[in-house]
């Protein structure tokens, strides 16, 4: 039965894995702003290789 | 290609809304190709983006923009060059790189984040820009060689993002969230494992296992339980204690009293190896208590509810020294220092006007709805905004030490309003706790007599089964989830104890100007002769030479009969009067009655404009006030309240007025900013609860002292003085219905305080009974305050006047 022991430390240890884990999600602000997070993940990469021209056209906008 | 062309020409009669912001277009004339707009406005900001690559931003989402209507001028931020002030707003300044973060009211979607996110593509100097939706902010990192911040924020304004300028962070806010998050954590992960360790206990496997693990797993719950009574149940023991300090008995009491009890007890017998503790009781209750405060916490980080007059003003000024400019931030300046203000400027403090003469819009510092023409060596007072061309004003005072800023010194704005939070559940909880007190002292005390050796186990049994936690969660689970209704429909509440105010209001008191009005529409009527198309086009080809703000209200007002734009000649325009000219042979002339040679005895109230075309008085424009859209349904719904209408404005509305609101409304005009707060007062003196509804720094001092003071914004850039509830303009209409969403709401939490002194009852029975086992309060506690979270959740849902449409 001493099994238990080493089992209930195993799963103590994961939890606080987790626990931790929350904490420095909370800290680094990922709680701050729950929104753009899931609108960034779908804006598409620019493909900066297929608009080397436009770019190089532009103009820098005169205010 | 004939059919095309009738197709094309169908499709153009169609009704087409703006491609940039979704508006409907009034005429199909601005337009690039295939896609139509409703303002020149728009337009650019379209060509801005289509020539930067940038048109990702149409695609996210249909017709992301914001209408753009107002051009706004890089001049009023001309204060930005000042080093100082640079100093002051940026977050990290070096030679190659700033840090800033732009406050951005207009941040409302996905292509938002996107186009701000992608800044760095419409101007080189940007290293990187990144939002922070749910606080309308954006941090951006610039290099200063290449970008001015005056560019910068210019850039943002040029595409319809203008940041809201102001000094003073909101980062003390997010700390504390942030610390609120970490007690809940700790309490959920503690709880969960606790639970956990609890199940042998739950399954009656103790007696099985025999000594050894019945003992180490409720010493582990013990280890658990310590971090919750410490850290995570901190804020009760502290709510608690400072409710005792002003000599109240809040809901918080009894709820310490029974976490300590619950913590003592199960800490003695674990000790004592005489049961297994109450720990999974203690972990549940206190993460579930935190959860309600979470709920309640969410509050609009964007939103600012405590301003004062400082963030009205800009932050600083261009002040003419040795004809040279200089920009001085607000507070240095002095008094005979020669300010240059530019069009759409705020005048930052009271004095005496240099130049010839200009047009200053007063509306939101006294109500006027008109703006006015002040001519040189007259007085301008603070917070006025200049409408002409850029003027010189020479000052007399301090900005602190204007008319305007002493309406701060009244008594109402030392003192604070004291933090009322969750004030229902506290009346009924005073009551709550002495009951309980009274009946665990009894029962101990009966126990005590009849079997002296469980006492102290009834004793805690008591505290611990009449813990009133689904009690202390039905009040801010009810009103958070009301204020997040509220706020998705565009009405700001500041806490949960202002539905609770909102319910026992019986008085309501209205501003005028840009409250029940629209601040800068003017509704203008002709009255008079019809006049003949080519007329139209005489008087349109007259005004449009004029910067006057009538002229500005007429010009609009005939843009609709579609005029032509005639050659005009000998134009003059005599101050204060009215202009004239030579259009096609004929003599036009606009003006007061004087200018036209009409004799008027009356004295005219409202504002009139006369028409005479070759010296024949034609009719004349009135200029009235465009009452807000639904705003007589308002106030009949209203019905059940007293109303009062308070202006600073003259009584030209009067006759109007009266027929809104009817015989018995009082209707006060021309009062001042210090009038308004004592009328308020006076209300309350004879017993009144009154809501001020206001919209200017006019009534910044009746908005604080008012039991509810609610700001009517039209726009959210706009600034709006301290108060408790933020109103967008377009809600107006809805104001009756939120007023019995407030009564409603209020209603709820009583039915739920019922329902969980039912819950208190059946544990009480059996704690006095002497029968409470680690099981009992293990489920009745969760299923107690979980039926109150849905029910909270589902009844305000249910209650949504928004839904029920």
């Amino acid at each position: 039965m001493s099994a238990i022991y080493v089992l209930i430390g195993f799963s103590l240890l994961i939890a606080i894995g987790f626990f931790l884990s929350f904490l420095w999600a909370v800290k680094s602000g990922q709680y701050e702003d729950d929104y753009s997070p899931s609108v960034r993940i779908l804006f598409e990469d620019e493909k900066v290789a297929d608009r080397p021209t436009s770019q190089a056209n532009q103009k820098p906008l005169d205010l | 290609m004939e059919k095309q062309t009738v197709i094309d020409k169908g499709k153009q009669l169609e009704k087409v809304s703006c491609y940039h912001c979704g508006e409907t277009c009034t005429s199909h004339d601005i337009h690039l190709e295939e896609k139509y707009f409703c303002c020149d406005g728009c337009k650019t900001v379209y060509e801005i983006l289509n020539a930067h690559d940038l048109c990702t931003y149409y695609e996210l989402e249909e017709q992301p923009g914001l209408q753009l209507k107002i051009p706004t001028s890089l001049e009023k931020y001309t204060y930005l060059d000042n080093p100082e002030i640079l100093d002051q707003l940026a977050d990290f300044i070096s030679e190659k790189e700033v840090r800033i973060q732009f406050h951005i009211p207009q941040i409302h979607c996905a292509s938002c984040i996107w186009l701000l996110e992608n800044l760095y593509k419409l101007r080189p100097g940007i290293n990187f820009s990144r939002v922070q939706f749910l606080r309308k902010e954006l941090s951006i990192s610039y290099d200063p060689s290449q970008i001015q911040l005056k560019e910068m924020v210019g850039l943002l304004a040029s595409i319809g993002y203008e940041p809201a300028i102001h000094l003073g962070n909101q980062s003390t806010k997010s700390s504390h969230n942030k610390e609120l998050l970490y007690r809940l954590g700790l309490a959920g992960f503690c709880a969960g494992n606790i639970m956990l360790l609890s199940f042998p206990e739950y399954l009656g496997l103790t007696a099985f296992e025999g000594g050894e693990f019945s003992r180490f797993f409720p010493w582990l719950n013990l280890l658990f339980g310590l971090p919750v009574l410490l850290y995570s149940a901190y804020p009760f023991f502290r709510s608690a204690f400072q409710g005792l300090q002003h000599k109240k008995l809040t809901i918080d009491v009894p709820i310490v009293l029974g976490i300590l009890a619950l913590f003592g007890r199960s800490a003695f017998e674990i000790i004592s190896q005489t049961g297994a503790g109450y720990m999974d009781s203690l972990g549940g209750l206190v993460f579930l208590l935190l959860v309600g405060r979470w709920f309640q916490q969410r509050t609009y980080d964007s939103i600012s509810f405590d301003r004062d007059y400082k963030s009205f003003f800009p932050l600083g000024a261009s002040v003419l020294k040795d004809n040279q400019i200089e920009t001085v931030p607000i507070h240095k300046l002095k008094e005979e220092d020669v300010l240059l203000i530019p069009h759409e400027g705020i005048i930052p403090g009271d004095g005496v006007l240099l130049s010839p003469n200009s047009y200053i819009d007063y509306s939101f510092v006294n109500g006027e709805a008109v703006p006015v023409t002040i001519e040189e060596g007259e007085k301008v007072f603070a917070g006025g905004k200049q409408t002409g061309a850029s003027i010189k004003v020479r000052l007399t005072k301090k900005p602190s030490q204007s008319y305007l800023t002493q309406l701060w010194n009244h008594d109402s704005f030392q003192k604070e309003k004291e933090d009322s939070l969750g004030e229902l559940a506290n009346k009924y909880g005073q009551y709550f706790t002495l009951a309980i007190i009274t009946i665990s002292l009894i029962a101990g005390a009966v126990w005590l007599w009849l079997d002296p050796a469980r006492a102290a186990h009834v004793f805690t049994s008591v505290l611990i089964v009449a813990c009133p936690c689904a009690l202390a969660l039905a009040s801010p689970i009810i009103l958070g989830n009301a204020m997040r209704i509220m706020s998705m429909a565009g009405m700001y509440v500041k806490d949960g104890s202002v539905i609770e105010e909102m319910a026992k209001i019986d008085h309501i008191v209205f501003d005028k100007t840009g409250t029940i009005t629209y601040a800068h529409l003017q509704q203008v009527s002709w009255d008079g002769d019809e006049l003949s198309d080519a007329d139209v086009s005489s008087v349109y080809s007259l005004v449009q030479h004029s910067t006057h703000p009538i002229s500005a209200s007429i010009k609009t007002f005939l843009e609709k009969k579609h005029p032509q734009i005639l050659e005009v000649s000998d134009f003059q325009s005599v101050k204060g009067k009215g202009l004239a000219a030579k259009i096609q042979g004929e003599e036009i002339r606009i003006g007061n009655a004087d200018f036209v040679n009409l004799n008027k005895t009356q004295a005219l109230l409202r504002t009139h404009a006369f028409v005479s075309i070759d010296h024949q008085v034609k009719g004349c424009f009135i200029l009235g006030n465009a009452y807000r859209e639904g705003l007589k349904e308002v106030i009949t719904d209203l019905g059940t309240y007293a109303h009062s209408l308070i202006s600073g404005d003259h009584h030209g509305e009067r006759g109007r007025l009266r027929t809104l609101f009817g015989e018995e409304t009082p209707l006060l005009f021309q009062q001042s900013p210090e009038e308004k707060l004592l009328y308020i007062q006076d209300l309350q003196k004879e017993g009144h609860k009154v809501m001020m509804i206001g919209d200017g720094l006019n009534d910044a001092g009746a908005l604080k002292i008012a039991d509810i003071g609610m700001a009517i914004s039209d726009n959210n850039l706009h600034f709006s003085p301290a108060c408790d509830i933020i109103l967008e303009g377009n809600e107006f209409r809805q104001l009756a219905d939120w007023m019995r969403f407030a009564h409603g709401s209020i209603s709820l939490v009583k039915v739920a305080f019922v329902i969980s002194i039912c819950y208190n009852l059946i544990g009480l029975s059996i704690a006095v009974q002497g029968l409470l086992s680690p099981l009992i309060a293990a489920i009745l506690m969760p299923v107690s305050s979980l039926s109150i979270v849905g029910f909270g959740l589902l009844s305000t849902h249910l209650k949504n006047p928004k839904r029920r449409k």
